[in-house]
């Protein structure tokens, strides 16, 4: 009986498999990392991938690991789908990892009163919840440099200064289109208390995860509406098709801004016309520095990455390169605090909170001028730094501005008053107990 | 030879007509229960928790969708959604009244979801088929945008997520981070059994043999006497309150927060390729089917790297999921090639020839 046989096959695999399961050796640090390279997010999971990926891996190919202890780098591919999230955090869950990065909004919400139990911190690296920034409630979840709230009060200042003055806003009108899940949705009461301040009128046009490709309908309305400027919060192949039917619509690019997420592709994919439009970006582009010809030269070259050598040096791919800037200090600064050489995600969540990337700091990992610098502490797991606004030139980003701080003063109330409620509404929401180390 | 009928006799007509009239089905059943609770106690977290509970609460969404399709005959394809509204009223409950346990709370969901279900359960008296199931398929647009469009349904919280407050069953966390994976599975597991019975009776008894009547041709049993409109619509009702309990455990005892999106068309879907392959009108076949399309590439999630490895062969994540995406398609096709009944089917012929084993005939 060709069933029986079959399933006994598949039983016998199955048990070979768990007995199989790679035994991470004592002397090295489990960094999963969430990734996804297929379903319909893959066009900017694709790039993040394997900047994380490449970045790390050329430490261990370099430097032989962090402090001497090499990483074992393990993808596990989410497809940006919660379920399939919460499956990797489980299967990750007993290697002992010492940081995760859900790399989704979605995934990150359900993991967010985990990470206190099972002494996992989370980075997600200006995504998830924008309240997480306070470390005093949120001890274990980590989401620098900047939020959500931070970057539209950006936009928005940016804006206003090329009008003249925020006042001069009054009157005017902003689209908003965003992907209608927790992460779109996320910067709306700060720009609607924003709009009520200034006197500006605010146009809502959610995109559902499921249009993402067709999004002639909201395009059409902005047609209709004439919104004086366009504020995009979009991701994966909302990007690239909201350019396309920009271009499309004939709305004027240089009034189009969207926050740190549309890549070169969703860029070029509104071909000549695409020229003008603009977003925020918090780090260069570019393979010129040092740490990313390293990458060239003990990753690419030697066909340990699936990234192809033109695109190393997107927005996207340097994005991911951040993200494991941030794993690697965390790793190292919980090296320092602790004495060890192998931490835990005890270690690394005390790590995170003292990470301090300097001028001196970046130069010294070989990525001088690539970013602003960084420093969090006990009760600032976020920052709040600045960006920069980048525009596109038909083949390229180019930075056309200076760093614009965020609003702080608007968004600091909004933050506490949403991380309080946040506490609030998860009754037994645990006080913090982790012990703030002197240095922060 | 262990597996036979010759010499269990019956004395009376309730004894003939007990589900399981087998002396050994009902042993194997009696096992396979206390099995699934001791591996409460033998599995590891990840088993219990990303196996095993999101395999029961598929299970019961399967078995609620078979109710409706399978037993009534009527296609839908708004499960993702009823399940939704188990899930979101259960939260609202639950934030409402938290000095009631939740486990109340859970039940009382899914008579919500049935409300919802039955409404929009209205239109079938008038349309069958493919037609019922775009009807269906607006409650399921519906639905979700309600989920997105009405904060009141998150309390007003920012990230428009539900999640799940701690919530204890004699001092015992049985909900939110600090709930362990044992006792919610062994609460999930609980949960199954108690509405999978309670199916089980449905479906054997009087209304499971209206709605096969209905199923099988509604002329004729509107001419018997069955009325079709009380019928149908109490068929929707019982499906979508399963699903409504079902989605209340996917939300609440298994992510431990959710956004709108989980209940998105796909995870109709989802349930329904369950029931496809499982096999219609049969409830342990709701469980085979989520056996098959949630387990499956799990299995294979962990086995391919395995068996690749051996050949040299270090495949991506990525690559993984490609092929997790290929064998799964694959296998549905020819199951349904070789049994077009669904699993379920197999399993029975399976059990004739064990009867009649070790002789053919």
């Amino acid at each position: 009986m060709s069933f029986r046989a079959m399933s006994l096959g598949l039983a016998a695999a199955t048990m070979l498999a768990g007995a199989a399961l790679p035994a991470f050796a004592q002397d090295s640090i489990y960094v999963p990392l969430f990734t996804y390279r297929t379903g319909p997010f893959a066009g900017s999971g694709t790039f993040i991938a394997d900047g994380m990926h490449d970045y790390l891996e050329m430490l261990n190919q370099r430097d032989g690991g962090i402090g001497g202890v090499k990483l074992v780098l393990e993808e596990c591919e989410t497809g940006y789908d919660t379920k399939k999230g919460v499956e990797c955090y489980e299967a990750v869950k007993g290697k002992n990892p010492v940081v995760v990065n859900p790399w989704s909004t979605g995934i990150t919400l359900p993991l967010i009163p985990r990470a206190s139990v099972d002494k996992i911190p989370i980075l997600s690296m200006a995504y998830g919840l924008s309240a997480s920034a306070r470390g005093d409630i949120f001890p274990w979840v980590f989401n620098p440099p900047a939020t959500y709230w931070d970057g539209l009060s950006m936009i928005i200042k940016f804006i206003g200064e090329k009008e003249g003055g925020l006042d001069k806003l009054k009157g005017k009108k902003i689209g908003f289109i965003h992907l209608d899940a927790a992460f779109g949705k996320e910067p709306i009461p700060l720009l609607q208390e924003l709009a009520k301040d200034i006197g500006f009128e605010v146009a809502l046009y959610p995109v559902a995860a499921q249009d993402m490709q067709n999004q002639s309908s909201q395009w059409l309305s902005a047609r209709r509406d004439r919104p004086d400027y366009m504020i995009m919060w979009g991701w994966g192949s909302m990007n690239g098709a909201a350019v396309k039917e920009a271009v499309r619509s004939g709305y004027p690019m240089d009034k189009f801004y969207a926050v740190w997420w549309p890549s070169e592709d969703d860029a070029r994919s509104g071909g000549a016309g695409a020229k003008g439009f603009k977003e925020l970006n918090w780090h260069a582009v570019g393979a010129n520095f040092p740490a990313i010809q390293d990458i060239q030269k003990h990753v690419i070259d030697k066909g340990l990455s699936k990234a192809s050598k033109d695109k190393v040096g997107e927005v996207l791919y340097n994005r991911g390169i951040y993200n494991s800037l941030l794993i690697a200090e965390g790793i190292a600064q919980a090296q320092k605090l602790t004495g060890k050489k192998v931490v835990t995600g005890e270690d690394v969540r005390r790590g995170m909170e003292n990470i301090k990337l300097d001028a001196a700091r970046l130069k010294e990992l070989g990525l001088e001028g690539f970013t602003d610098q960084l420093v969090l502490s006990c009760n600032d797991h976020n920052g709040h730094r600045a960006a920069f606004m980048q525009e596109w030139d038909g083949t390229k980003w180019v930075k056309i501005s200076n760093p614009i701080e965020p609003m702080t003063d608007r968004v600091k109330g909004q933050l506490d008053a949403a991380a309080k409620d946040y506490a609030e509404k998860n009754a037994g929401w645990p006080k913090r107990t982790e012990a703030c180390d002197k240095a922060s | 030879m262990l597996y036979r009928e010759a010499g269990q006799f019956k004395t009376n007509y309730v004894a003939d007509s007990a589900i399981f009239p087998l002396r050994e089905d009902r042993i194997g059943l009696g096992l396979i229960v206390l099995a699934a609770y001791a591996l409460a106690f033998l599995g590891n977290s990840f088993l219990l928790q990303a196996v095993m509970i999101p395999f029961l609460v598929f299970s019961l969404a399967a078995i609620g969708l078979n109710i409706l399709t399978g037993y009534t005959g009527l296609l839908s394809l708004g499960t993702g959604a009823f399940m939704g509204v188990g899930a979101y009223a259960c939260y609202k409950l639950m934030t409402a009244f938290p000095g009631v346990n939740v486990i109340v709370w859970i039940f009382v969901s899914g008579f919500f979801s049935a409300a919802v279900g039955a409404l929009f359960g209205l239109p079938s008296l008038r349309i069958k088929g493919f037609y019922l199931a775009v009807a269906t398929l607006a409650a399921q647009f519906f639905l979700q945008w309600c989920f997105i469009r009405i904060p009141w349904l998150v309390n007003y919280n920012v990230s428009g997520a539900l999640d799940a407050p701690l919530r204890t069953l004699f001092g015992i966390p049985i909900m939110g981070p600090n709930a362990t994976p044992q006792t919610r599975y062994l609460l999930v597991l609980t949960i199954v059994i108690l509405l999978t019975w309670l199916a089980s009776n449905l479906v054997h008894g009087r209304i499971g043999r209206m709605w096969i009547a209905i199923r099988d041709m509604d002329l004729a049993a509107e001419l018997m006497g069955i009325r079709p409109l009380q019928t149908k619509l109490l068929a929707f009702a019982v499906s979508s309150y399963y699903c409504g309990v079902a989605g209340a455990l996917l939300v609440f005892l298994w992510y431990g927060g959710a956004e709108y999106d989980v209940f998105n068309i796909n995870q109709s879907f989802f349930i329904l390729f369950m029931v496809i392959i499982g096999g219609l009108g049969s409830l342990i076949g709701s469980f085979f089917g989520a056996a098959l399309i949630f387990i499956l590439p799990i299995v294979l999630g962990i086995v391919l790297p395995a068996a690749l490895s051996p050949f040299g062969l270090s495949v991506g994540a990525d690559v993984i999921e490609h092929l997790r995406f290929m064998i799964v398609g694959a296998l549905i096709i020819f199951f349904l090639i070789v049994e077009p009944h669904g699993l379920a089917r197999l399993w029975q012929i399976g059990k004739q020839k064990l009867l009649v084993w070790p002789f053919p005939y």
